[in-house]
């Protein structure tokens, strides 16, 4: 029986975890909800982590920081909405083109921002402030997921934006802006995944490092999938990410474990768990019919 | 006139225009990163260009990081003619690479005789076998489970970097200096084509790996069914073709490119013959890959050309560092720019519909206003 505070710790530790792959899931599934992929999720986490920490340790405020992320995902989201949905270009070359992006950039500003080389330590006063030892991002990240899912399903805005993503012709033809939603909901994605690259910057992790996403854009995308593309179900799905990314780490200073495995070892479970999430389910679940397709009008 | 033009060279003409202006964007956007973080981007490219192609050293230094993306190009590409978004070539290295040191371990463990060109097959072929299980893996999880590469090669991507690591700091790591594992033993090595250089017959292993490719997917039946299972899949099972048997195909000639890469680092590049902590001279190579492909058009002989105009960024890198002093990351935001840039569709088709729109337009209002729109669009 562990003690009371040890399990607190645990379930902070999981909230934490939980809250970027929560965040970037809930975006894309929006997004391709409305037939549009972003595989490029990991480049905005990185660079939404980047403008995080630039943009409060500037202003000396967390908020600006957080919404220095909220706004460089929208306008990377903005730039994929432009390449795919109205120049009906492909769908996974952008993303690859930003991921590769954000792979020289962040490493290029660590360097000449902050004068040092792989990692930058966000200080105290651009740090998130939390209530109860819980990050109000958390709480926000929670409650978007709620949201999103009322207005996906219960709204008439979410019943058009879904009738995008099955049959962009049909809706189309009854007079829904299909270009204008579309964009809308890759805009939304981003702003969510820079958001949750601001949050693991100058809230989570308190650093900047070139590995900082550390292939989290695509565990949400898996997510997305292992959802079935439902929101409320994302909010289950990150739990258990958050679970075995916790453990991971919990296990790696555990005293009649650590040593025993090496922790290089241990690294790998997040990735082997959600390559077995996705495998094991795949069967039971179904996206929507014109995802990753871009739409031509006849 | 136009119309009398073979269609196949204007494609390819239209294709080299677009290359063009993905790269003058990348080129643009970089030196306007470099300007605003106060560097000049005159002296940074001037000393790009000096260490990747304004002697011979720096040719040969250009050519060997040529090597091994044109075989991670290769393994992008040819998912891509099977339907696939194949980006697994950065764990399939690293398990290639990890093939080649584990032959190395084992020549160094008593098994001398590996100290030998035989050395050198075996470390090839087992580096290409473990990137194969990884290509496999991948295959196996999208054809039975329906998992979509691009997750799936992803956290294999991961999982082979810790797995790797792994083996660097507690199996064959290297008692002597703990920021490498073993050494590949001297009679096992990739000779240098020139000596003094980085330059090894890797070189040659990836030339000849790209040109099967070739021969592989326009001169073979496998090849054939290959591309048009990737063209249509509907019309190709309905033809007959196995389209899930084209994408395992797929998968493990990506692989065993990608495999032959990685042990080629280890068993061709001086000075470490090995792997070096954090993976740092593995890293990022099955990602340049990617770029690679994309500049290529996905075709081996263009990603012959593509491979050494990346590699000429990569060896311009390392100068550009040591005398411009600008972060040798810099070239992987012109490669981002680049592939953005690549994604507009047909840059050069939207300009020339532009301009046949309005040449429509013009014809419509000359119909309705004979007069008027003959003087006014003439």
């Amino acid at each position: 029986m562990p003690e009371p505070g040890i399990l607190l710790d645990f379930i902070r530790g999981v909230l934490y975890a939980m809250t970027p792959i929560l965040l970037t899931a809930v975006g894309e599934i929006v997004a391709e909800r409305a037939g549009v992929v972003n595989i490029g999720l990991e480049g905005i986490i990185m660079l939404g982590a980047l403008a995080g920490a630039m943009a409060s340790e500037a202003a000396g405020s967390p908020w600006a920081g957080l919404a220095a992320g909220l706004l460089v995902g929208a306008a990377l989201g903005l730039l994929h909405a432009v390449l795919t949905v109205y120049l009906k270009g492909d769908h996974i070359i952008p993303g690859v083109g930003v991921n590769t992006l954000a792979y020289g950039l962040v490493p290029y500003m660590i360097i000449v921002y902050w004068h040092t080389a792989g990692q930058h330590q966000v200080p105290e006063y651009a740090r998130v402030p939390h209530i109860a030892g819980i990050s109000p991002v958390t709480v926000a990240a929670i409650a978007i997921a709620v949201a999103t899912w009322y207005v996906l399903f219960r709204t008439s805005l979410g019943l058009k934006l879904r009738a995008v993503g099955e049959n962009p012709e049909a809706a189309d033809t009854v007079g829904v802006r299909v270009e204008r939603l579309q964009t809308a909901a890759v805009v939304y994605g981003g702003m969510l995944a820079g958001l949750a690259g601001a949050f693991m910057s100058i809230d989570w992790l308190s650093t900047v490092t070139k590995e900082i996403a550390a292939g989290r854009g695509f565990i949400s995308l898996a997510l997305v999938v292992f959802s079935n593309w439902n929101p409320l179900l994302a909010l289950g799905g990150a739990t258990l990410f958050g679970f075995f990314d916790t453990l991971r780490e919990w296990v790696k200073v555990l005293p009649g474990v650590k040593g025993l495995v090496p922790d290089t070892l241990l690294n790998t479970i997040p990735y082997i768990v959600t390559l077995a999430a996705v495998a094991g389910v795949l069967h039971r679940v179904r996206p929507p019919s014109h995802v990753g397709m871009p739409y031509r009008r006849e | 006139m136009a119309a009398r033009t073979p269609v196949w060279l204007r494609d390819a003409l239209m294709r080299l225009g677009e290359t063009a202006i993905a790269l003058a964007a990348g080129i643009v956007v970089g030196a306007a990163i470099m300007w605003l973080s106060g560097y000049d981007p005159w002296e940074a490219y001037r000393y790009l260009l000096e260490s990747s192609v304004l002697d011979s050293y720096s040719l040969t230094m250009t050519l060997s990081f040529a090597a091994p993306i044109m075989l991670t190009g290769i393994t992008f590409a040819v998912g891509v003619r099977a339907g696939l978004f194949n980006i697994g070539a950065e764990g399939q290295l690293y398990m290639g690479a990890l093939g080649a040191v584990l032959v190395a371990y084992a020549a160094h463990r008593g098994l001398g005789f590996l100290d030998s060109p035989l050395g050198t097959v075996a470390a090839l072929l087992l580096g290409a076998g473990l990137a194969s299980l990884w290509g496999l893996a991948a295959a196996l999880l999208k054809v039975r489970r329906g998992v979509h590469e691009v997750v799936s090669t992803i956290m294999l991507n991961w999982i082979a970097f810790w797995l790797a690591e792994y083996m660097r700091v507690y199996v064959v790591y290297d008692p002597h200096d703990p920021s490498k594992t073993v050494q590949v033993p001297p009679g096992a090595r990739l000779p240098l084509l020139a000596s003094g250089t980085e330059l090894s017959a890797s070189l040659l292993i990836s030339l000849g790996f790209t040109v099967f490719t070739y021969v592989l997917l326009w001169h073979m039946v496998y090849g054939y069914e290959l591309r048009a299972a990737g063209l249509n899949p509907h019309a190709a099972s309905y033809g007959g073709i196995s389209v899930e048997r084209m994408m395992v195909l797929a998968f493990l000639v990506g692989a065993v490119a990608a495999g032959l890469a990685g042990a080629g680092e280890v068993l061709g590049r001086p000075p470490h013959y090995a792997i070096t902590t954090g993976l740092s001279n593995l890293a990022g190579l099955g990602f340049d890959g990617i770029t690679v492909a994309l500049i290529g058009a996905n075709h081996p002989l263009g990603i012959i050309g593509a491979s050494v105009l990346v590699g000429a960024l990569k060896a311009g890198a390392k100068g550009m560092q040591i005398y411009a002093h600008v972060p040798l990351e810099m070239v992987r935001i012109v490669e981002g720019v680049i592939i953005i840039a690549l994604a507009v569709p047909g840059t050069l088709r939207l300009i020339s519909e532009y301009r046949r729109r309005r040449l429509q337009l013009a014809r419509v209002e000359q119909a309705k206003t004979p007069g008027e729109g003959a003087g006014s669009h003439a």
